[in-house]
Order: structure tokens, then sequence, then C-alpha cells
């Protein structure tokens, strides 16, 4: 080969590679895959959603074992056992979900309350405190009044997570001193706030 | 014969020729820096959204923690974007006659969705997951920045491989306490480097080498 054909040569290899480098189709584009992702808009789909909606009579996977955390609205039941881990699952379930309206001390007053939200109840008044569970969890479920139901965000369990944690915040107003125990009521004394009720007023 | 060119321009074609070393190094650190500017990593950049949704109100004044709203965030890959009923919870009540709403009201009588500007993208071949990360203790912010500071969210950091690297190397300056994960004001106090030896310990956090290894983040 002359040097001349191999220059030609040459320049033909780098003129097609450029040629296929703007070619949309010969582009190697990783960084954007044809795929959904989780968000993503989809063209195929006419709500333009690539997430796809429950199909109707259908169940979700993983679902029925949640069964057994349905309660009727009467019933008093307690579908879980009712221990410190339960408690504080519920307890940090209450400061998320909870608190904007209800506050952290279940008085109603939350921050989006103050803020002009409609008002809702204090969880220390004597309806709610002879409430059954179910009550609760009901409402937790399809929501009541001004408040929407928040299955999507809780799933049942997490739901009498804070039902038990919402019982623990009930009692804390209405404890006597001699309930707690004999360690715990020593402390009391040496700090000197031994009253009847530790919650101090109801 | 006369020299067609004069003497003088020894120099001229020296200096052209040195010159040009420099240029090349100029136009690979151009190249390289420009990777790294805002202007291609999004670094430091809001973008208009549909809705100006404001963390920095939701999140500074009113105190709602970011799994109200972004509630796979310790079960999933992705943290989430609410639902239009999420926004609803609020806003069937306050503000709900305020025009700069309409968009979300909107969407919740006609069950479209508001089409939020993508902030933080990664590429198709990044396998990243948010629960592993919250779940071994990486808060919030250590990625997102202060959010609740953020009028209009924008990305805090380059997301460059690089940076994913920095903390994959070495997870112990970034882990928390459990119950901080979620906290905004959350800064490593002086003893963090003996903490985080330990949080990477009682965690079971994988070896530099496993977190390293290629597959762990693209697959």
């Amino acid at each position: 080969m002359t040097s001349t054909s191999r220059i030609l040569v040459a320049a033909c290899a780098v003129a097609g590679f450029l040629f296929a480098g703007g070619c949309r189709y010969l582009k190697q584009d990783m960084a954007n895959q044809p795929k959904t992702l989780p968000f993503s808009p989809s063209d195929f789909f006419e709500d333009g959603r690539s997430e796809r909606p429950l199909l109707e009579n259908t169940v979700a996977r993983g679902s029925i074992a949640d069964d057994t955390l349905f309660a009727p609205k009467d019933s008093n039941a307690f579908p879980l056992p009712v221990n410190k881990e339960l408690l504080e699952r519920g307890q940090e379930r209450y400061k998320i979900f909870c608190t904007p309206c209800h506050g952290l001390q279940g008085d109603g007053n939350g921050m989006i309350s103050m803020r002009g939200m409609k008002h809702p109840p204090s969880f220390h008044q004597d309806r709610l405190r002879q409430a059954p569970n179910g009550y609760f969890y009901d409402n937790i479920t399809n929501g009541f009044g001004a408040m929407y139901g928040y299955s999507a965000q809780i799933p049942p369990r997490d739901r009498w997570a804070i039902i038990a944690y919402l019982r623990a915040l009930q009692l804390s107003r209405n404890a006597k001193a001699a309930d707690l125990p004999a360690a715990l009521r020593e402390k009391l004394h040496q700090s000197g706030n031994a009253q009847d009720s530790i919650g101090g007023h109801n | 014969m006369a020299q067609i060119f004069h003497r003088s321009t020894n120099f001229i074609s020296r200096f052209s020729v040195f010159s040009a070393l420099f240029l090349i190094g100029f136009a690979i650190l151009a190249v390289l820096a420009a990777a790294r500017s805002p202007y291609l990593t999004r670094q430091n950049i809001t973008r208009e959204q549909p809705v100006q949704f404001s963390h920095k109100h939701h999140v500074g004044d009113d105190g709602i923690d970011c799994r109200y709203c972004h509630t796979s965030v310790e079960t999933s890959a992705v943290a989430g974007i609410p639902p239009t009923k999420t926004c609803m919870n609020c806003h069937s009540v306050l503000f709900n006659n305020v025009g700069y709403l309409e968009p979300v009201r909107e969407s919740y009588r006609t069950d479209k969705s508001i089409e939020w500007v993508k902030i933080h993208r990664l590429a198709d071949f990044v396998y990243f997951n948010h629960s592993i990360h919250v779940n071994k203790g990486v808060g919030c912010t250590t990625c997102h920045g202060q959010v609740d500071q953020m009028p209009l969210v924008f990305q805090a950091n380059t997301l460059l491989m690089q940076w994913c690297l920095d903390c994959h190397r070495n997870p112990a300056p970034n882990l928390r306490p459990m119950d901080k994960v979620f906290a905004m004001d959350w800064q490593p106090g002086p003893h963090q480097e003996e903490l985080g030896q330990q949080f990477v310990k009682e965690r079971n956090l994988r070896t530099t080498a496993e977190l390293t290894s290629c597959s762990t983040c693209h697959r």
C-alpha cells in the first residue's frame, strides 16, 4: 500500500467512527437506558405512569399476612404481643405521622394544628380513653373527620404499634406513683416530685 | 540565496512547540474540571418545579419528619415521592384556596400525577438503594445536605462516582447513632472517629474491598 492510500483508509475509518457516533441507534448510551425506573414517566400506559395501581379484586403480594391484624371498629382486642420493642416502634411512628397534628403529648397541639388545621381532640379526654382499640385502628386506616386515611403510609403492624404507644401516652397522664416499680418510685421520691399522679394534671 | 525566514523566527518556532505542550495539558485539565463543574454535575443548581414546594417550610418551619412523605426510604431502594393525597392531608384545609396550590388540587381531582422534576439523577447503570444506607446509619443530610434550609431543593453534592467511593472506602465518619439518621442538625462530635469504627463493627458493615467492588453498585 502506498502511503497515500494508507492515509485515505485511516481517514475513512475516522470518518466512519464519527458518523456512527452521531447515530442514535449505534451509540451505547448506558446512562439513559430504555427501561422504566420507579416514578419514571411511561408513554406505554394511558395515564403516563410506569407505576401501576392495584387491579380491582386483587391483593398486593405479601398483604394477605396482614389479614390477622384487621380489627373491627368496636373490638378491643389487640392482635400483637405488647412489649418494649413494639412501644418504641410505635413512639417512632407516632412522631413521624401523628405529631404534626396530634402533638408529641397527644393533646392535639401539633405544629400543623397551630397553623390552622382543624384541631383534633385530645387523646386524654374520657371519650377517647374509653374508646376500643379497633376504633383507633379504623380511624388510622380509613381516616376520621378532617383526617385522611393513613393506610398507604402506615402498614397494619405499625398501626398497632402506634395504638400501643397511644395507650401508653394516655396512661402517662393517669398513672399513680404507686404503680411504678420500687426502684423508679425511689428515684421519684428522691427527686422530690412525688405526687399521686405522675402527669400532674389531667 | 537569501534565507526565507529571519533568524528571530527560530525563537517563535521553539516557543510554539513549547507552548503547545502547555496547551495540551491545559485542555486535559479543562475537560477534567468541566466534568466536575456544576454545569455537568448539576450541583447547587435549583430547578423550577410544577409547584414551588419548599422543604424549608415543611421540614424547617413545621418540623415534619422526612418519612411522613418519603415513606419507603427505610424499606426500599427508592425513598418515594408522595402521592398527591399526602399533600391533601393538610392542604385540604390549609391554604386550600391559594392559586399556587391549584396544580395540587387539580391533580387530586383528576387523578393525574404532578410531574415533579427529578433533582438527584443517577446514571441508569447505578443501582443505588436508600434502605441499606439509612439502616446502616448514614443520615439524610450526609448526601442531601441541609434540606431543611432549601426553599427549592438542589443537589448538595456532586454525585460523582468519586464522591460515592470516598465514603465507601471509609464510611466511619458518616455513620450516626441510629436515632439521629433523620435528624437535620446532626454534626459529628469530637469522638466520631472511634464511634464510627464502633458502628462499623456493630452494624456488620462489609469490608472496604466488598464496598468498593464494581458489582456492589453496578450490576
